[in-house]
């Protein structure tokens, strides 16, 4: 883990809506086993960023890299295998409510293992109870809170033991405690599994908590301001906004 | 790529030892656990498992599922478990897995029922859904009244947005229905009627059955599937993302906002669109019956003009509010009885349809009745 193999790499990545550019000359380096933090203030492109890495949304120009391959320029058989390595989880959970969280996780395992019937019902049990959900197999989306729909949100993108797991703002709309929890939660699996984690949140708490990496997105420039540790950034780095940013606009 | 292997065995200071070597990844063939639990729940039991993972390979979750059947297994049974060879990736997942005990109650059991329990599960939701049904019927006619008195909250601009929709925009679908039926119909008229050389009667036969009947039916049943699915999908919508809440708590009746509007929308339409079904029916009829039949255009208008009476339109129109009422009630209904998820709102547009065109078929039946012993 600590042998720093860059795992995504963003190219001088443009991003737009047609006309109405985003950001532009993004270029940053995630390693194998980062916990990668996307941060910027609100409407400045973070969670366009995140469909770019995750192939819902080609870039303007540029590329995403992984493992040195790039992502948009390959064919779209080769886009498709490299996202099954990947697990997402959205802003709300998006579980797909007319299935229960066990048949949530198992839809990719049918799908892309020969595992049978009983085997994708004890690994979706198994996910479950990493999560903290044990014994909710069979509850639909819409009958537990939205703390656990994150949690089942998580067990779903752990699914197919990714290598990469994305989250889009886990944190909002949780108690400061579900948040920890799901923060000290994210950090034990990359500690057991060495999944490579990008995570979109603007919440400091969890980007100095968890954070290692990052990159730092201004709306008003329209590119990034400063990549690294957010802990160095907070305290060092030489440009106000940064500094001011994750100090919560009391920077001196 | 090894092979996953598991060899169990006994040693001499009581503890049972499994060896694991190989790959173990899931969608790989790996050695069950079951020789495992099974060792665990017979007597003598083992003091202590222990793990002998030298030889372990790459690992998954192929790996962990199967660690923590031993692990609940083994707590079960008092059996201390000697881990410390294992990765340790795996072991903080295995603990992790045991973090959060199972909630009380959490788990859910399931049983087959009877017949005579499903059947009787069925009558229950039937009724259930009857009693709705009236409660919101009475909830609307309240909400009309306040309608009448000035007291309902609701936006202007909403009302003619629904009766346009429901009105303007369904021109085309009913045009073309209608002035279909209304040559099939003269077809029908043609062929029979040719035999007995009354062929002109034709004109009757399609004017009276377009005002009396059709138009209402058809135009019902178009604005059931188009206007009562839509209304069922929007407010059901609504309910999911908890807007009809929002409108609650601001203090507005939701059903003065939402339904009321739409139901007198199609009111309000339904005899408009049945008027103009009726035309476009007879245009159809009057087409087939001048280019088969030897009539003049004259002719035939003047036939129509003869055939169909002032009680004939009213009565069709009647039929037509019924109708429009029914579908509205319909839609709205299963709109403010949707779940909350997108099934449900998909559920809710089916069971609008269907009940819509249910009841439209089921006070045809009635209506007709009546106006045959009033002598409409």
């Amino acid at each position: 883990m600590e042998n720093m193999q860059p795992h995504i790499v963003g190219q001088d990545l443009t991003m737009a809506y047609g006309d109405f550019l985003i950001q532009k000359d993004l270029n940053f380096t995630v390693n194998r086993g980062d916990v990668f933090i996307v941060m910027g203030g609100s409407g400045c492109g973070k969670s366009t960023l995140l469909k770019i890495m995750i192939g819902l949304k080609s870039p303007a120009t540029g590329d995403v890299f992984y493992d040195r391959e790039p992502f948009w320029a390959s064919g779209d058989t080769e886009r498709e295998l490299t996202k099954r390595k990947f697990g997402t989880l959205f802003q709300s959970g998006a579980l797909w409510s007319s299935m229960t969280l066990a048949e949530n996780i198992g839809l990719a395992l049918q799908q892309y293992t020969d595992l049978g019937e009983a085997e994708i019902r004890e690994v979706a049990a198994y996910k479950l109870m990493l999560v903290g959900l044990a014994g909710f197999e069979d509850y639909y989306p819409n009958e537990i809170s939205g703390g656990m729909k994150k949690r089942a949100g998580l067990a779903r993108a752990m699914a197919l033991d990714p290598e990469i797991l994305f989250f889009d703002e886990p944190s909002a709309g949780l108690d400061p405690i579900s948040a920890k929890l799901l923060d000290d939660l994210i950090l034990e699996l990359r500690e057991s599994l060495g999944t490579t984690v990008v995570i979109v949140t603007h919440e400091l708490a969890s980007i100095f908590a968890i954070g290692n990496n990052s990159v730092f997105l201004d709306p008003v420039t329209k590119t990034q301001l400063a990549t690294g540790n957010p802990n160095d950034l907070r305290d060092n780095h030489p440009n106000f906004e940064v500094r001011n940013f994750l100090q919560r606009g009391e920077a001196a | 790529m090894t092979n996953a292997e598991l060899s169990i065995s006994d040693s001499v200071d009581g503890s049972l030892v499994l060896d694991l070597s190989g790959d173990w990844l899931l969608g790989e063939d790996l050695p069950s656990p079951e020789p495992v639990l099974h060792r665990l729940s017979t007597t003598p039991k083992p003091k202590l498992v222990r793990f002998n993972a030298q030889d372990l390979g790459e690992w998954d979750t192929g790996l962990v599922k199967p660690l923590i059947a031993i692990a609940r297994s083994a707590q079960e049974s008092d059996i201390e478990i000697d881990d410390s060879s294992m990765p340790a990736g795996a072991k903080r997942l295995v603990a992790l897995a045991f973090a959060v005990p199972e909630r009380e109650g959490a788990r859910r059991t399931f049983r087959k029922k009877g017949f005579l329990e499903l059947l009787g599960e069925q009558v229950l939701s039937g009724l259930e859904g009857g009693r709705k049904l009236l409660t919101f019927t009475g909830e609307l006619v309240l909400s009309i009244g306040r309608f009448f008195r000035g007291k309902a909250t609701f936006q202007r601009s909403d009302v003619t947005q629904y009766i346009q929709e429901a009105g303007a925009e369904a021109f085309p679908i009913v045009s073309l229905i209608c002035f279909l039926i209304g040559m099939i119909f003269a077809f029908v008229g043609v062929m029979q009627l040719e035999m007995f050389g009354a062929g002109i009667y034709t004109a009757n036969l399609v004017a009276i059955a377009m005002v009396r009947e059709m138009s209402a039916i058809m135009t019902a049943i178009i604005m059931a599937g188009r206007t009562g699915a839509s209304y069922a999908a929007q407010i059901g919508t609504m309910k999911v993302n908890e807007e009809v809440d929002a409108l609650t708590t601001l203090g507005m009746n939701p059903i003065d906002f939402l339904v009321t509007p739409r139901v007198f929308a199609l009111i309000i339409m339904m005899p408009l669109l049945t008027m103009y079904a009726s035309l476009m029916g007879i245009i159809g009829g009057m087409m087939v019956g001048v280019t088969i039949l030897d009539v003049s255009l004259t002719q035939y208008v003047a036939q129509t003009l003869e055939s169909v009476h002032l009680n004939s339109l009213f009565g069709g129109l009647f039929k037509s509010i019924v109708y429009g009422t029914l579908v509205a009630l319909a839609g709205c209904q299963q709109g403010m009885a949707c779940g909350n998820s997108a099934l449900a709102v998909g559920q809710c547009t089916t069971r609008a349809v269907v009940m819509g065109i249910v009841l439209i078929v089921v006070s045809a039946s009635i209506l007709t009745v009546i106006y045959i012993n009033l002598g409409i």
